[in-house]
């Protein structure tokens, strides 16, 4: 037991040191291969360093003084939620704080008065409600997956979720399919990049973020790569077990899906809101929800 | 500490152009020339752009606009004008509408000459516009540092 509990405080702890620079060095990678999808040469893959560097040296113009509070919140509670997950707590929390954090980039947006940011946050608010039932699904095909490897005793704690004699993916190839489709929305990457892009050249400025500079816009970029470390966490936990090859399985899937993630950015355009929602439900629906019966009714 | 010059942002703004200058700066984007090799990235946004890229002259329409864009850009920031139009009117000096170049709204640090500029021109220009901003924030952290001091 208090072996298990020091691993738990060591990966929350290695989270916090390392989880943000894990996923800055990705963002690098990932505006590397984009570059070379497209036949270009790509900035450095410490670019994303060198940016964040320069936002946090440049002056701040703040509309007010609440933005950096909201955005310092945002950094916390994403950072609190990536903690959560690694120190193997229950599932149901962690996704909940997620959620809330979330809220905290709607309110940075919402705090001044610019159309585009607003517009960033409206459409900030119909992502999470594209993304919001299959996350909640995920969370229950985790449960359910565990209670049939351990004789009808299901759990959400996550401790229990990576202990199982099998990898979850085996139960929920369904599941997993579709929080591969909301994770496109979570990391804004196109074809769903609607409320902010990684590049701001378009209808809609900058979305989120179009009127946060310097340090604050700086520490909601941080905050993504946090994110983004979490979110991927999730990914693995689909393919961790008790077993030691689960471990580079899950390292290479965590990979894998990243790479899918750089290349169908790449290759699809923005859709309009509508259609996002729509696509999302529909194979939270299909994917999921078959997912969910066949474990209910054939296990 | 983070040198600005290696994730240089940057704001493009067309004033009076005939478009043939912003058809060469969005020309650097493309593989061919691919400025984001050095960071830079075509924001869109001034509030997150360190290099204020002016094609185009200033009449009386747009100067204040150009004006507010380069308010609302944080420091340390610099302006390059593009094109011989931006630089001090160009062809279309003595349109009744045409007041002259960037410069007789905004401070221009860099000017890039050429009907059109060529790419490799912009580019050049932005690498130097890149010297200026290093300074700028010298003096920017300077001047910040001072201000603690102070207080
Ligand atoms: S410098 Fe020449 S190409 Fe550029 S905007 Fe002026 S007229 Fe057009």
């Amino acid at each position: 037991m208090n072996d298990t509990l020091i691993l738990r405080i060591i990966s929350a702890v290695l989270y916090i040191l390392l989880g943000g620079l894990f996923s800055g060095f990705l963002a690098g990678l990932d505006r590397k291969l984009a570059a070379r999808m497209q036949g270009r040469r790509g900035p450095s893959v410490f670019q994303p360093f060198y940016d964040i560097g320069k936002l946090f040296s440049k002056e701040t113009l703040a509309l007010n003084h609440g933005q950096f509070v909201i955005a310092f919140s945002f950094l916390m509670l994403i950072v609190a939620t990536g903690v959560l997950f690694f120190a193997g707590v229950d599932i149901l929390l962690v996704f909940l704080a997620l959620s809330t954090a979330a809220m905290f980039l709607v309110f940075a947006a919402t705090s001044s008065n610019s159309a585009m940011s607003t517009m960033g946050a409206q459409r900030e608010m119909m992502q999470m409600l594209a993304y919001e039932p299959m996350v909640l699904i995920t969370a229950v095909g985790f449960y359910m997956a565990t209670g049939i490897m351990n004789n009808g005793v299901g759990s959400f704690k996550i401790m229990d979720i990576g202990s199982n004699d099998l990898p979850a993916i085996i139960y929920l190839p369904g599941i997993f399919l579709g929080f591969l489709f909301i994770l496109t929305i979570k990391f804004r990457k196109s074809p769903f990049d609607i409320s902010t892009s990684h590049h701001a050249h378009q209808e809609l400025v900058k979305g989120v973020t179009t009127d946060l500079s310097g340090r604050n816009l700086g520490m909601i970029e941080v905050a993504h790569w946090y994110e983004n470390t979490f979110l991927l966490g999730v990914v693995g936990l689909f393919f961790l077990c008790n077993e030691w090859w689960s471990i580079p399985l899950a390292v290479v899937a965590v990979l894998v899906v990243y790479f899918l993630e750089t290349f169908i950015d790449n290759i699809s355009a923005r859709v309009k809101w509508e259609l996002m929602v729509k696509l999302a439900w529909g194979v939270t629906i299909v994917c999921g929800g078959l997912n969910l019966l066949v474990l209910e009714y054939i296990f | 500490m983070a040198k600005i010059t290696k994730s240089p942002w940057l704001l493009h703004y067309d004033g009076s152009s005939c478009n043939g200058c912003d058809i060469e700066v969005l020309a650097c984007l493309t593989p061919v020339y691919d400025v984001e090799r050095f960071g830079i990235i075509n924001t869109g946004n001034p509030k997150h752009a360190d290099i204020f890229l002016v094609t185009g002259g200033i009449n009386e329409k747009n100067k204040a606009v150009v004006k507010q864009l380069y308010d609302q850009m944080p420091e340390p920031k610099v302006v390059v004008a593009v094109g011989i139009c931006a630089c001090n009117g160009g062809v279309f000096k003595d349109a009744y509408n045409i007041i002259g170049g960037v410069d007789k709204a905004i401070p221009v640090d860099v000017y890039v000459p050429g009907c059109a500029a060529r790419p490799e021109a912009i580019i050049d220009g932005v690498v130097k516009a890149l010297g200026v901003l290093d300074e700028k924030q010298k003096a920017f952290k300077a001047a910040k540092k001072q201000k603690g001091e102070n207080k």
